[in-house]
This record gives C-alpha cells, sequence and structure tokens, in this order.
C-alpha cells in the first residue's frame, strides 16, 4: 500500500504500541513541528493513538497539548511534519508526484468527518435552542432527515442527562449543563475520534463530577478514539488506557496510568505529578 | 400663525405627497445602504485580495467624497457625462444608498469580527462549510451586534433627505418651505419641519428597537420594555465616529 | 447630448475652488472648535447633581441629533438675516456637532475610574477643582481620536453651509458650473478635492486611535 508508513523505531509511538501489532495506529504524529514566528510549540512530534484507545496528554502547561487536539481539528497548521489519520494525511494532499502539499478546505473537511471535539469554553452557538445545537450540523453536513436527527439528539441528550432542556437557549444553562450539550453535539456527528480540550476546567468544583462520569461512560460503552487534555489526574488514572506526559513540544514519557502515576521514570513527570497531585 | 396652518391645510395633498416622498427616499435609501452594507462589509472579510482591495477602494471613495457633491453629480453632472438622466428622487436614492452603504459595511465588518473566535472553531469541527458556517452561526450573531448602529446610521440618512429640496425633488421639505414663502411664517414652518422629522427619526428608532428585541429573542436574551423606547442617535460615537 | 470631460474647463474651474476651499477649511476649524467646547460644556451639564439640569440638556442634545442639520441652518438663516451666513454657519455645525461631541465626552468621563472621584471626596476638594485637576484631564486624552473623526465628519458636510449662500468651494463649484454649464469639471474636482484631503486625515486618526489603544 502506498500510505505504508515508515518503521517506527524508538519513537514515543513505539511505547504505545509495544507488542508492534503491526496494525495502522488511527492516528500517528509523524515529526510534526509547530511554530508561532520563533516560538516552537511542537518540536518534531511522534506519537501515536490505536483505534478505541483512550489517551491522555497531561503536563506543565504551555507544553503544547492543547495545540496537538488544535492540529488534529485542523484549527491550526502544523509547520512542518505530517499528521496520518487511518492511513491518509490529514491536513495535507498527495501531488501527482508522491509528494505531500497542505490540503485546501475541500480536503480538510473530508478530515473532519472523522474528527469531533469539545471545547473548554462549550461553544454552544447562542443563536440555536439545544436541540438545534445538536441537530444542525447532523441535518445540513451530514445530510441527515430532519426527524431523526432529532430523534436521536433527543437520545444523546436523554444520556446527557437534559432530555428537559430541549428547548433551552444555551444562556439558560450552567456551565456543566452547556458542556453536556456539547458533548452530545459532537456525539450527534458519531466522530471515530473524539478531542476532548480541558473541558472541566471552566467548570464550577462541584459540577465537574457530573462530565466527567458522563465521559467515563462514553469511554466505556462506545468504541470512540479519545483524546484528553486535563488536569484531572482521577479521570486520566481511571478513563485512560494510556498516559502521555508532554513538555516542551516533546512526550517524555508515556505508558499506563498506573505505571505514570505509582513509578514514573522521568524527573520531570515526577517533578509536575507532585505539583499537581 | 393662523395664516400658516390655514395655507397648509389648503396645501395639504402636496404636502403629504412630499412627506410621501421623504419616506420613499428614506426607506429606498436604507435598503439599497444595507444591501451595500453586506456586500462591501461581507467582500472586506474575503480571502482574495482583489476582493478586499475592490471593497477597500469603493468604501473609501463613497466616504471620502461628501454626499452632498455624490448628489449633485448624479443630478447635474452624470446626465451631461453619460446622457443618462435620473428622476430626482432617484438620484437621492442612489446617493444616500451608496454613502450609507459605505458607512455601513464598517458596522458589517466590525461586527462580524466582533463574534468570537471560538464560534467560528465550534462551527469548523462540526465541519460546516464556510457559507453554512457564516449563514448559521456566524451571522445571526454579528446581526445582534449591528442593529443598533445601523439604527444609527439610518436616521443619519434620514437627515439628509432634507437635501432632495436642492434638487427640485418636491420632498417633505420643499413643501413646507413652499408654505414659508407663501406666508412669510418663518418660525413656524422651520419648528413644524423639526419636529415631523424628530418623529420620523423616532419611529425609525422604535422599528429597529423592535428588530433588535426579536433579534435578542433568538439568542434567549430578553430585553425589558423601556429599552423598546431608548434612542440611538449617539450609537457607537466613541468607537467609530465616523458613520456620523 | 453626450460631452466627455473638459480638462480646459476643469483647469478654469480649479482657482475658483480652491479660494472656496479657504472658506471651507475656516468652517470647519471654527465649527470644530465650537463643537470642541460646547460639547464639553453640555458634558460636564449633563453630570450636574440636579435633574432640572440633566434631564433638559439630554432631550435638548437628543433633539439636535435627531433633526436634518439641513433643517437647522436653513431656519437659523431665515431667523437671523442680519447675521453674517459664515457666522451662521460655523454656529450651527458647532451646535449640531457639539450634541455628538457631548456624547464623546460623556464616555470619556465615564471611563475615569470611580475611586478617582472618591479620592477627591476623600480629600475634600472642591467640584471645580475635582474637574479640572482630576476628572478631565484624564477624560480628554482618550476623546482625541473621536473628536477628530467628528471634525472630518464636519469638513464632509460643509458643502450644506452653500445652502444658506456661504461661498465655500461647492457654492463655488455650483456657480462655475451653472455659470459655464460644465457642472460634470466643477463637482468632479470638488469631489477630489474632498477625497484628497479627507482620506489621509482619517487615516491619520485611525492611527492614532491604534497609539491610544481604542
Amino acid at each position: 500500500m502506498a500510505t505504508e508508513p515508515a518503521p517506527l523505531e524508538k519513537t514515543a509511538a513505539a511505547a504505545v504500541d509495544p507488542l508492534h501489532t503491526g496494525v495502522e495506529p488511527l492516528v500517528r504524529f509523524d515529526k510534526v513541528v509547530k511554530r508561532y514566528g520563533d516560538h516552537v510549540v511542537l518540536d518534531e512530534l511522534d506519537f501515536s493513538v490505536r483505534r478505541g484507545e483512550h489517551v491522555t496528554l497531561i503536563g506543565p502547561s504551555g507544553s503544547g497539548k492543547t495545540t496537538i487536539l488544535r492540529l488534529l481539528m485542523t484549527l491550526e497548521k502544523v509547520s512542518d511534519g505530517v499528521i496520518w489519520v487511518d492511513g491518509s494525511p490529514l491536513s495535507h494532499v498527495r501531488g501527482p508526484d508522491g509528494s505531500l502539499k497542505p490540503a485546501g478546505e475541500k480536503e480538510l473537511r473530508r478530515s473532519r468527518k472523522k474528527i469531533g471535539m469539545v471545547f473548554q469554553q462549550f461553544n454552544l452557538f447562542p443563536n440555536m435552542k439545544v436541540l438545534q445545537n445538536i441537530t444542525e450540523a447532523p441535518v445540513n453536513v451530514l445530510g441527515m432527515d430532519k426527524d431523526e436527527a432529532e430523534s436521536r439528539a433527543r437520545e444523546l441528550l436523554d444520556l446527557v442527562g437534559l432530555s428537559g432542556k430541549v428547548d433551552a437557549h444555551p444562556s439558560q444553562l450552567s456551565g456543566g449543563q452547556q458542556q453536556r450539550v456539547a458533548i452530545a453535539r459532537a456525539l450527534a456527528m458519531r466522530p471515530e475520534i473524539l478531542l476532548l480540550d480541558e473541558v472541566t476546567s471552566a467548570l464550577d468544583p462541584e459540577l465537574v463530577a457530573g462530565v466527567l462520569d458522563l465521559l467515563s461512560d462514553i469511554a466505556r460503552t462506545t468504541d470512540i478514539t479519545m483524546l484528553c487534555v486535563t488536569h484531572e489526574m482521577n479521570f486520566a488514572r481511571d478513563v485512560s488506557e494510556t498516559v502521555l506526559m508532554f513538555d516542551a513540544g516533546r512526550v517524555v514519557e508515556s505508558g499506563s496510568p498506573e505505571k505514570i502515576f505509582t513509578d514514573p521514570e522521568h524527573e520531570r513527570t515526577r517533578e509536575f505529578l507532585n505539583a499537581v497531585l | 400663525m393662523s395664516d400658516f396652518f390655514s395655507t397648509l391645510l389648503d396645501e395639504l395633498p402636496q404636502v403629504g405627497a412630499g412627506l410621501w416622498v421623504t419616506v420613499q427616499a428614506t426607506v429606498l435609501g436604507s435598503l439599497l445602504a444595507l444591501l451595500l452594507s453586506f456586500a462591501l462589509g461581507l467582500a472586506a472579510g474575503s480571502r482574495l485580495l482583489l476582493v478586499r482591495g475592490v471593497s477597500r477602494t469603493v468604501v473609501e471613495f463613497f466616504r471620502g467624497t461628501s454626499l452632498y457633491i455624490q448628489l449633485f453629480w448624479l443630478y447635474y453632472a452624470m446626465p451631461q457625462l453619460t446622457g443618462y438622466e435620473l428622476t430626482p428622487l432617484l438620484c437621492g436614492v442612489v446617493a444616500f444608498g451608496l454613502n450609507y452603504g459605505a458607512y455601513g459595511s464598517e458596522i458589517v465588518r466590525g461586527a462580524i469580527n466582533s463574534v468570537p473566535r471560538a464560534q467560528y472553531e465550534a462551527a469548523v469541527a462540526l465541519n460546516m462549510t464556510p457559507l453554512h458556517r457564516m449563514r448559521k452561526v456566524i451571522m445571526p450573531q454579528a446581526w445582534v451586534q449591528m442593529i443598533p448602529s445601523f439604527t444609527n446610521l439610518l436616521i443619519q440618512l434620514l437627515k439628509c433627505t432634507p437635501l432632495l429640496w436642492l434638487i427640485s425633488a418636491a420632498d417633505f421639505m420643499t413643501t413646507i418651505e413652499h408654505i414659508r414663502s407663501l406666508t412669510g411664517e418663518t418660525l413656524t414652518a422651520y419648528l413644524l419641519l423639526l419636529a415631523v422629522y424628530f418623529v420620523l427619526a423616532y419611529t425609525l428608532t422604535l422599528l429597529m428597537n423592535l428588530l433588535e428585541r426579536s433579534a435578542k429573542r433568538r439568542l434567549g436574551l430578553h430585553t425589558g420594555g423601556r429599552s423598546l423606547f431608548r434612542t440611538r442617535t449617539a450609537e457607537a460615537v466613541t468607537t467609530a465616529g465616523g458613520t456620523r | 447630448m453626450n460631452r466627455t470631460f473638459d480638462w480646459d474647463a476643469a483647469g478654469d474651474a480649479l482657482p475658483l475652488l480652491l479660494e472656496g476651499f479657504r472658506v471651507t477649511l475656516l468652517a470647519t476649524v471654527l465649527g470644530t472648535l465650537v463643537a470642541a467646547v460646547l460639547g464639553l460644556a453640555v458634558a460636564v451639564a449633563g453630570r450636574a447633581p440636579s435633574r432640572f439640569v440633566t434631564v433638559p440638556v439630554k432631550a435638548v442634545t437628543e433633539f439636535v441629533r435627531a433633526t436634518p442639520l439641513l433643517v437647522q441652518l436653513v431656519g437659523a438663516a431665515a431667523l437671523f438675516t442680519s447675521v453674517e451666513p459664515l457666522t451662521i454657519g460655523i454656529v450651527v455645525l458647532g451646535i449640531h456637532y457639539a450634541a455628538y461631541t457631548s456624547e464623546v465626552y460623556r464616555a470619556g468621563i465615564d471611563g475615569v475610574p470611580k475611586g478617582q472621584w472618591e479620592a477627591c471626596r476623600a480629600l475634600s476638594m472642591s467640584p471645580r477643582r475635582t474637574w479640572q485637576a482630576v476628572i478631565l484631564p484624564q477624560a480628554v486624552r482618550n476623546v482625541l481620536p473621536a473628536l477628530g473623526n467628528y471634525a472630518i465628519s464636519m469638513f464632509k458636510e460643509t458643502p450644506f453651509l452653500a445652502v444658506i449662500t456661504v461661498h465655500e468651494m461647492v457654492f463655488e463649484a455650483r456657480a462655475y458650473g451653472a455659470d459655464h454649464f460644465a457642472y460634470t469639471e466643477a463637482f468632479t474636482l470638488a469631489g477630489l478635492v474632498f477625497l484628497v484631503a479627507s482620506y489621509p486625515t482619517s487615516l491619520l486618526m485611525r492611527k492614532l486611535e491604534k497609539r491610544l489603544g481604542h
């Protein structure tokens, strides 16, 4: 196959896939660089995520975790390197000579099909009621039948515990409720990969647990691949199979939650965990 | 005094017709101005340099050359230059529309830019097309921001309609001027003019405030009844200034 | 009766237009001065402790803003026939724009933190001293770009003065156009003069706005 990746050597990806199953990972960062002017946020980053895996990205702020999610959602462009999703380049197209060029809007839209995102600040559309926030994209992007989209939206609202808020405006909901709607909205697009960007950071402390429980449920009951940036170490421990510790735009350490939280190898990881736990 | 009002009664059909011309010029001019505001304002945010450049040039041209001159140019110069002649009312509508459309484009551009970037990102994350994003997410939110500034803009437009008097368009100003010259009741005539234009401006304000209220309702924001009667002539004076 | 642009006529009209342009500039500068001073007075009056002052002030400025400049000009000229038209023009322009600049000042005054007023009271400063030494110096600095923008707007509305026979540029353009049947040249030139004068000035104002962090 033309898109067969180069053999992974001593990259962080190898650590994520220690058994070398040979299966193409669902997401693979290949020497990804992200620069803002002279400031390097991601420095030749390599890592990969298996299908169905739940990965938590931890690390000090400014270490580039959120940037990874934003690159995957194509909200930012890579400065160098390639992101592979399901064997295809995410934000590049292959030219006739086989070289990779930055993708246009059309190709980007094809890439985005598989990916959904939940934001720190919820970002619900204030001009739409709760139901339409959830049905707008399934109807007008996926071309789903309106009745079908609505009944599915009601199911999702049921799942997130907000079946009574169908006709509410986002402005009438608490932060926690808005975030649940945002999760339902992302799920309505049936993403293969769900990106969660500090989804509880903007919530009042008493609302955090409800949202985290919901996400644990989704992780347990669906086969959606999740990439999660969070400061909630309990969530990282309970939900994810893999924790990636970032510092200065690189993966310094990766492994199972037990390994990372009980017996970290790297000095930076120890320092970070001491500071947050 | 009674002389003035008895003449006014005699001339009532003409006065009514004049008022109708003023209302027509205001409404049609406003529609053209709104249309141009959106066209030029959206073009100003285009990804294509050429489109942005054309928009910028048109806006600066119509803002930079005085409305008064644009109106006279259309009325006096255009027939000389091209052989085409517009009716006086149409001259007014075109001049008002072009001039205030140029100012209005800044309102549209500013309001679009004021919609938080996070809204755009959420729309991208749901894989919407650029057009879909603009139509369903950005514009409905920007529109609410625009209304108060547009209210002010349209009042400025209304206030320029007495210029029609100078190009013999038989507007409200013309008819009252006529009665003044017949009766010599200067003070009464001008007080009446000011009062009627004030009422027109306030009516326009009320209509726009209603529009704003319904737009806000759609965002789930409820405004008190008193805000309906708020005036908008001082809207955005500190930031834009130039929409005057 | 199609005819092309007559460059000779344009060259002929230009000195006359520039003569009128001096009056245009004079009216703009003096009108802005009136608007700047009167607007400040109105803004301070709008802060008076008594509602018997603030309510009428608010009503009058609202009325002036909501009614056409042209009617105000023509009315004033018809009522005060003994006053020179240029004087009337400057005063009416000044009053009309003062109704706007007062809002600019008001916003500037509102922008002064409440703590500044409280500090003045704590020091038992007189109201006069409070305004003079503390509030106005802070308020006025931020209003300069907005005042400048109103000066540009006023500049573009000076042609209204032609209606009350002030011999400013557009009056001259119209006269030349009528005498030589050369409206095209006269009005095109006058428009260009406005563009050439107002565009760089508004660029300057935008720069000033950016520097003051608006």
